[in-house]
């Protein structure tokens, strides 16, 4: 039931006293005439509500989350607790610096942090997710070609396995993309970039992840952004994956100018079901001139507001989601030095382990030896003999308490479902799950049926998509 | 698949009924069975020009978006409103579910097929 | 070192056993030695949790929290209800993904279903979306959704807060809209300018109201400008809180609401996270960015929640979106939701009205003592004028535990009074500026 469904007139909760000055009149002009619904709720009332919104949804501490490129590892309590601090969340934004140095701290820390674990010279944490610091770096670039006086340079070159955030991110800086294909491995394929980068004045760069969303590692990755930088072009770097090198191998020796991270994947602050994320984008020395929002500076032991010299602008307002940077910042002051890679290595056992259990019943997309820290499965052969898709073995894992992987991406493999373990996770977890996995095969054989009409332990069964898009109804009416 | 008898195909996919300076535009029934269930239409507006194997709509279905390309230039005329409140309509019957008509038509698209010849041509396709 | 992997060493071994490697490196040989990292991180060592709980407490502490605060300028303290927190830090909630997976997220969706009608409720509007990054990037995204094939031109006015103006700038460097500042004449925005400026290519005139200065804008009569264009479209930045009692952008004759949702239940928090609402009219929603929840039933005929409208999005037209924005600030928008059902209609009424009294009070008593004090109508901010310098003033101030108002220049003061100022402080406050 609706929150407007349950509101009683008279209802509420006794939250403020009464005005103690006289009370004065707005100019009649802009008097609201619309009535206000708001909900009426006594407190009780309240707190079920949501109680029972909370029990109707699964997040991490609910049970094992392979979703794949998402990096839904455990959120540490931890974090929380800094976060909540009344040091940080009463921090006016507009305060004079010398009162505010534990927040600059915060900055500068993480901004040090990130720099070494990604071989990058600088950082902002103004991006406020994954696909703002996607526009971010291109902007970075865009700001670079135009100082160089090459205003030409609009061609963005990417992967055909591509988050379809690239080609947007790419009309959202003035820029276009142009595909570059894989190879049967899944990987780039470095002869079709050399012809497309060949003496061509209009590329402005490359976007790439890497591990690429099969979750391999693309061996000629230097050779990929020589290429790119032999023609004058800028390598971004999508971070979206660095779980898996951490401390291991680092974009900035890969040959990347510029990085986005995802604070709420590789450096465990909590997703919140869609937001708010932390996007941060680093890049090299000769891009750092170009960065947006505020740099922190050193001057004599006093932390200070600077900015860079030909700063593109602000990219929203304020600083970036600090609270999630003081999340990401108790992490990784909590592993340290060791901790990091040790979480990456695990996360790639993780995922080898299970790749490796469930290819006694499933076929590994590029049937990749080792991969890194998730794999693709490919439910084609499936379908065609049974007729169960990607898209019911994922409901089908939703009647035994797992997230399924993500589906039907990358676009490369039809029926895909690409699962990314996480280091957080216990091998008791991994055994439970691959046995469930390795039963849903088994029950696509013998009773396709069951997984065509899963879920049926849900709250709600299969949603009616086509009508909700045909005849939205976006709000509740009164 | 039904065809509309009275109409020239284009190989993407758009029935077209020429009459003098005028024409109609829709999707063929091939064209719909293929999308799938449409959620919405995105129509040019009333005095936009349209040319000949040009975008000039779009459709969408739950999961994609698809261009429709016009098979004559000329004018826009009239576009069929109904469509928007009923996307459903091209997948009931999309030879009667046209989506615009055109005026002053002053060419038309290469390789025009006759409803036979398209009918052909997408038992080739499939 | 703090570690969160769960398997212990022996576990390890065997696993990497049970597929066939004899060390956890040999997961990585394949990474080519020209770009594997040598050596260790150069990062200090890792911390037990106790240490990393002091060590963060110490930072915060570095940090100087006011007791009271008259400084608004984009980011305000409000009252927040025991039960907004409370909710926000359940698990689930927070850590959730996207809903893509809607029936095991319908409580996520409802959320947000939730959300967008409290949205439409306050704008007046038809449509809202799951919320965006916050009022900066709901501003940027607001003026690309407004471009057309034959409008590429913006109009902004001088008075939306700089910051906003900074991301507009940002949001047109990177799609390449015009943009023009519309000019402003004694706090609000210059309308005989404004009418000046249109032209047939202008794709949207956004103004935000009360403006940066706390000043009321003629919002009715520059809609009507705005529409005087063809296909122009008209975009108010508003602060939620107004809302409560002031006319909906809708009754102004806006297009599109948009705002900063901070006020609904978020700490200042050194500027983030907070929320971007946007809201439109019905015929504009297609061009509408961002995740939008609608309700459809199950197969047993059951109401739910799904995301809908997806194929505006950039996953499906990619490079036809005029919006790359996958996430919203979920977690925020249900902020949002349990701060707005916690207030009631009542409720926030009496925020905004005491927001709205106690200004001006307080711009009353600064009179009262020779400070210049705005002619034109504000709501909960507005700027003084006075001989006094204000870093010297504002250094008074601080001194006393308070954080006043900021500072526009050398003598004007941008102020701002919520519920959270009692008439002891404003007093005080009045009686330590008479003393500089």
């Amino acid at each position: 039931m609706l929150i407007f469904e349950k509101s009683r007139p008279g209802r509420g909760i006794s939250a403020l006293p009464k005005c103690d000055v006289e009370q004065y009149t707005l100019p009649e002009d802009d008097m609201r005439e619309a009535d206000l619904h708001l909900p009426e709720m006594a407190e009780v009332d309240l707190s079920r509500h949501y109680t029972e919104l909370a029990k109707k949804s699964h997040g991490v501490n609910d049970g094992f989350y392979p979703l794949g490129s998402c990096t839904m590892k455990y959120n540490p309590r931890i974090n929380e607790k800094t976060a909540s601090f009344e040091g940080f969340t009463q921090v006016h934004p507009l305060q004079p610096a010398e009162t505010v140095q534990g927040c600059m701290q915060v900055l500068r820390e993480t901004e040090e942090a990130l720099a070494e674990i990604t071989g990058m010279s600088s950082f902002t944490m103004q991006p406020a997710a994954g696909a703002h610091g996607e526009f971010t770096g291109l902007l970075l670039i865009k700001a670079y070609h135009l100082a160089n006086g090459d205003p030409q340079r609009t061609k963005i070159v990417v992967p055909d396995s591509a988050h379809g955030t690239n080609p947007a991110s790419a009309v959202m800086a003035g820029m276009e993309v142009i595909n570059v294909d894989s190879t049967p491995d899944g990987l780039v394929d470095v002869d079709k970039l050399r012809e497309i980068c060949r003496d061509n004045e209009e590329i402005a760069g490359l976007m790439l992840t890497n591990p690429n969303t099969a979750g391999l590692f693309d061996p000629n990755i230097r050779e990929i952004t020589d290429i790119i930088h032999e023609c004058g072009g800028q390598c971004y770097y999508d971070g979206a994956n660095l779980n898996a090198v951490m401390g291991w191998a680092r974009p900035g020796d890969m040959g990347f100018d510029c990085v986005h991270l995802n604070l709420h994947k590789t450096f465990s602050t909590p997703h919140g079901g869609g937001g708010p994320g932390s996007g941060p984008v680093g890049c090299k020395e000769h891009l750092a001139e170009f960065m947006p929002g505020v740099k922190v500076v050193d001057e004599n032991g006093i932390l200070a507001f600077g900015k860079a010299d030909s700063s593109l602008g602000e990219m929203k307002n304020f600083y970036g989601n600090f609270l999630v940077v003081v999340k990401a910042l108790t992490y990784i002051k909590m592993l340290g030095r060791q901790g990091i890679p040790e979480a990456s290595k695990n996360a790639v056992l993780n995922a080898n382990y299970m790749m490796n259990k469930l290819s006694e019943k499933y076929d590994i997309a590029f049937k990749p030896e080792v991969c890194m820290h998730e794999f693709v499965m490919d439910i084609g052969r499936q379908a065609k003999e049974t007729g169960v898709t990607a898209m019911d073995i994922a409901k089908g894992l939703l009647d035994n308490n797992i997230h399924p992987p993500t589906m039907y991406f990358p676009l490369t493999v039809h029926e895909a479902l690409m699962a990314e373990p996480c280091e957080t996770e216990s091998k008791e977890t991994l055994d439970e799950a691959i046995g469930v996995f390795l039963a849903l095969n088994d029950l696509a054989y013998s009773d396709p049926e069951a997984l065509h009409a899963a879920p049926v332990k849900t709250p709600v069964t299969r949603l009616d998509e086509v009508g909700a898009a045909r005849h939205p109804v976006l709000r509740y009416e009164f | 698949m039904e065809l509309k008898k009275d109409a020239l195909y284009a190989k993407s996919h758009e029935w077209v009924v020429i009459d003098g300076d005028n024409a109609t535009i829709g999707i063929s029934d091939f064209a719909q069975s293929e999308l799938g269930d449409l959620v919405f239409v995105n129509l040019p507006e009333v005095g936009d020009e349209v040319v000949a194997g040009e975008i000039f709509a779009d459709v969408e279905s739950v999961k994609a978006v698809s261009d429709i390309f016009s098979p004559v230039s000329g004018t826009v005329a009239e576009i069929n409103e109904e469509l928007q409140d009923a996307p459903e309509m091209i997948n009931e019957n999309a030879n009667e579910a046209w989506f615009i008509k055109v005026e002053g038509v002053k060419e038309k698209a290469d390789g025009l097929l006759s409803p036979e010849e398209y009918e052909v041509f997408c038992e080739e396709e499939a | 070192m703090g570690t969160f992997v769960p398997n212990t060493k022996e576990q390890q071994k065997e696993m990497l056993k049970e597929i066939g490697f004899s060390n956890l490196e040999d997961l990585f040989a394949h990474i080519p030695d020209a770009v594997k990292f040598q050596g260790e991180l150069n990062l200090p060592e890792g911390m037990s949790e106790m240490e990393v709980g002091i060590a963060m407490k110490e930072i915060a502490d570095r940090n100087v929290i006011f007791k009271s605060v008259f400084r608004g300028a984009g980011a305000y303290r409000h009252y927040i209800p025991a039960i907004v927190n409370h909710v926000m830090s359940n698990e689930t909630l927070q850590t959730a993904y996207t809903p893509y997976q809607a029936e095991i997220s319908q409580g996520v969706l409802q959320s947000i279903f939730e959300y967008q009608t409290m949205i439409c409720d306050l704008t007046g509007m038809d449509v809202s979306n799951a919320s965006v990054y916050d009022g900066g990037t709901a501003a940027g995204e607001a003026v690309a959704a407004c471009r057309g094939r034959k409008s590429n031109r913006a109009l902004v006015s001088a008075t939306v807060q700089p910051s906003v103006m900074k991301v507009i700038e940002t949001y047109c460097f990177g799609n390449e809209m015009e943009l023009s500042v519309i000019p402003e004449k004694d706090g609000v925005t210059d309308t005989e300018a404004l009418k000046e400026m249109m032209t047939d290519d202008t794709a949207c005139v956004l103004i935000q109201h009360p403006n940066y200065y706390g000043n009321l804008e003629s919002a009715a009569e520059i809609g009507e400008i705005a529409h005087s264009i063809k296909n122009c479209r008209y975009i108010m930045s508003v602060n939620p809180i107004t809302l409560a009692v002031m006319k909906t952008p809708r009754e102004y004759g806006a297009d599109f609401a948009i705002g900063e949702g901070q006020p609904l239940g978020m700490a200042v928090a050194f500027g983030g996270p907070y929320l971007g609402f946007m809201a439109c009219i019905d015929s504009m929603k297609r061009n509408l960015p961002g995740r939008i929840v609608g309700q459809t039933v199950d197969r047993n005929g059951k109401t739910g929640y799904v995301l809908t409208l997806q194929a505006r999005e950039q996953h499906i037209r990619r490079e036809k979106a005029s919006s790359n924005i996958c996430s919203n600030q979920a977690l925020c928008a249900l902020t949002v939701g349990v701060y707005l059902s916690a207030m009631g209609n009542e409720g926030l009424k009496n925020v905004a009205m005491q927001c709205y009294s106690k200004a001006h009070y307080m711009a009353q008593k600064f009179a009262e003592i020779g400070f210049k004090v705005p002619e034109t109508e504000f709501f909960h901010e507005f700027v003084t004028e006075s001989d006094k310098d204000s870093t010297a003033l504002l250094k008074a101030l601080e001194c006393e535990g308070v954080l006043g108002g900021l500072a526009l220049d050398e003598r004007k003061i941008l102020w701002c009074c919520t519920e959270m100022n009692s008439k002891a402080e404003i007093d005080k406050v009045i009686a330590a500026v008479k003393e500089v």
